[in-house]
């Protein structure tokens, strides 16, 4: 089965990247756009068919390597 | 001094470091390749600057579980000296040797330029040839130089006198201007508690030599030969 993994700047974490984003944004003329965030999007093909295993690992990968947790928040989804 | 210099693919300011490691102790450093896990003939562990792995997932991330990564953490654990520069500090606040995080500059722009660090104190293994508040000029290069930590623990370090050097003025003064990456409170280096492990961002190890137009780094390697004799 499939997990996703989502890894967001923690909020209070300065993200130049989404700021940029944002401005680039009201540039073109989207004035209705507030505050901008940019992540990342990490898809595990997991040889698991339990959901339940299955998020527990990616919960395990995200907290050890994929999201760094001083920074960053991380959310698991798990899609059969 | 029996120093090492950890080699990951990727990493490019091996060299640099070799040359000013090889001035202050009169013989070359070993190289120590990513895969390697004996490393106790060492007394001081080097990580250089570089893009490890492509900087893939985050600056450092990716080198921070190789191999060698874990017998420098156990090399940590007993007690040991370990020099962290510029990646090599990503490395190591990856590896939780050190606190915090490394973000992306805050003007989103990578900058290679001439930085001034202000000494903030000269009792350590690393700053024994400076006087405490001297400032030293030294070349940055990166684009995730960003010092970031949580109040606490900022609170924290700075409290335990844990800040090796800040980006200031030629003057030595702490301002907006100097701290061109944006980190919290100016910090361009820190330590471990028991003062053992150094991570910086700027190449002290790239102002060695007249001939590089500058030696404001020396000291930094000659005192670690010193205190290692």
């Amino acid at each position: 089965m499939k997990a996703v993994v989502t890894v967001m700047m923690k909020p209070g974490v300065l993200d130049p990247q989404g700021k940029a984003i944002g401005r680039a944004l009201h540039g073109l003329g989207f004035a209705a756009v507030g505050e901008v965030r940019a992540g990342k999007v990490i898809e595990l093909e997991l040889a698991e068919t339990d959901p339940a295993k299955a998020r527990a690992a990616a919960e395990d990968m995200a907290r050890r390597l994929l999201a760094n947790t001083v920074i960053e928040s991380y959310r698991v989804s798990v899609e059969g | 001094m029996k120093a090492g210099v950890v080699l990951f693919p990727g990493i490019n300011r091996d060299r640099d470091m070799v040359i000013a490691l090889e001035r202050a102790a009169g013989h070359a450093p070993r190289m120590v390749w990513h895969t390697e896990t004996e490393i106790s003939d060492l007394d001081i562990v080097v990580l250089p600057g570089g893009f490890s792995y492509g900087d893939y997932l985050r600056c450092g991330a990716m080198a921070a579980q190789s191999p060698v990564m874990r017998a420098v953490c156990e090399f940590a654990e007993k007690g040991g000296h370990i020099l962290g520069v510029c990646n090599g500090f990503q490395i190591l606040v990856e590896a939780g040797l050190l606190p915090g995080a490394l973000l992306r500059n805050a003007g989103l722009r990578f900058i290679s330029a001439d930085c001034h660090l202000r000494v903030e104190r000269a009792d350590t293994a690393y700053t024994s040839r400076y006087q405490r508040g001297q400032v030293l000029r030294a070349p940055m290069a990166h684009g995730e130089g960003n010092y970031f930590a949580d109040d606490v623990t900022l609170d924290r370090l700075e409290g335990d006198g844990l800040v090796a050097f800040r980006y200031v003025t030629p003057a030595g003064e702490v301002s907006l201007d100097a701290n061109r990456n944006g980190s919290a409170r100016s910090i361009a280096g820190i330590y471990s508690p028991n003062l053992r492990v150094l991570g910086l961002m700027p190449h002290p190890e790239d102002l060695v030599d007249p001939l590089m137009g500058g030696t404001d780094g020396k000291p930094l390697f000659d005192g670690l030969a010193a205190w290692a004799a």
